[in-house]
């Protein structure tokens, strides 16, 4: 292989990875925050204004980092820095 | 594919660039200064009034509602920024409805643009509100070995601020793209309004962590105590 094979094939594997196993954890997280919320809403339903708003706010930060690993897989796939490089060099040459 | 309306250039002279992202940026600036400009034109104290009016005198007083909910005793003064920075968050997200137009913040120059005002105007209203020596002795409390760790957070958190928001305007256009390869008849149409969902959400959290951070360093160390019992 060579190394403009070896790069497609590093960037779109790495891709699939990140957001998959970016997303594992922060979806465990926002679960468990979803839950905690809902059970005290039932037992505190006067309190409701404020669980939801610290419930969406800290849901939001949770979901910041999947969408970090989104991030990083969009760049990898769409405007990966060592595939323009590459290509770069070739149409140079 | 596109990863930001940075790319699309609709005038160039030399070093000079008018791309997407400016031009929507400047069409909002404009909607929104000369709307506003019309509407407080014929403002009115009496029993009758525009529609328009009611809908300006909504969203100001439910934003400083807001404000003051997160823990600052006067958002008045604090109204002006805030408000500038949701309203500006939300109309980007909410006018992407409008077929061809881009939004804004869905491009890293822009949200690193709105995060870099946060993190000068942080400091800046710690400062006015509690002075030089007590603001910047908030950065060694508890210890004075957290004052590296109060330091990095300062940034980290601009830089989170950014990312957050460009990741979540980006990626509502670019599932969208991915999605209309795959399935074009109806399904878009679902992501789309859960795009604009997302958009506003964005929009209020942007919003309520610059505030938050702003309650923050503005706190003075001993609240009255009749605060501390509504909050417990």
């Amino acid at each position: 292989m060579d190394s403009m094979t070896l790069i497609a094939v590093a960037s779109i594997i790495t891709a699939g990875f990140t957001t998959g196993i970016g997303c594992l954890g922060p979806a465990l997280g926002e679960g468990r925050a979803v839950s905690t919320a809902l059970s005290s809403l039932a037992q505190q339903p006067d309190a409701s204004a404020t669980i939801t708003r610290t419930l969406f706010v800290g849901l939001a930060m949770i979901e910041s980092t999947a969408i970090y690993c989104f991030v990083v897989s969009m760049i990898l796939v769409f405007a990966n820095p060592f595939w323009n490089h590459i290509i770069a060099q070739a149409t140079g040459q | 594919m596109r990863l930001s309306p940075d790319e699309i250039i609709f005038w160039q002279f030399g070093f000079v660039k008018l791309n997407a992202t400016i031009v929507f940026t400047w069409g909002l600036m404009f909607v929104m200064a000369v709307g506003s400009k019309l509407i407080t034109d014929k403002i009115s104290t009496g029993h009758t009034r525009s529609r328009w009016q009611n809908l300006l005198e909504i969203v100001v007083t439910l934003t400083e509602k807001q404000i003051e909910e997160v823990g600052i005793l006067h958002p008045k003064k604090y109204l002006p920024f805030l408000g500038t920075l949701f309203l500006f968050v939300a109309l980007a997200a909410l006018c992407t409805v409008f077929p061809g137009f881009e939004p804004p913040t869905g491009s890293l120059s822009t949200t690193t643009a709105l995060a870099l005002c946060v993190f000068v105007a942080v400091p800046l209203f710690g400062i006015m509100e509690r002075g030089w020596s007590s603001y910047l002795k908030s950065y060694v409390q508890p210890t004075f070995i957290m004052l590296p760790f109060n330091i990095i957070s300062e940034f980290s958190r601009t830089l989170a601020l950014a990312v957050r928001l460009f990741g979540n305007m980006m990626s509502g256009a670019m599932i969208i793209g991915i999605l209309l390869t795959i399935t074009p008849f109806i399904f878009p149409i679902v992501m789309k309004a859960l795009g604009l969902l997302t958009g506003m959400v964005q929009a209020y959290i942007f919003f309520v962590l610059a505030t938050v951070y702003i309650a923050a360093a503005t706190r003075v160390r001993k609240p009255d105590p009749e605060a501390e019992h509504i909050e417990s």
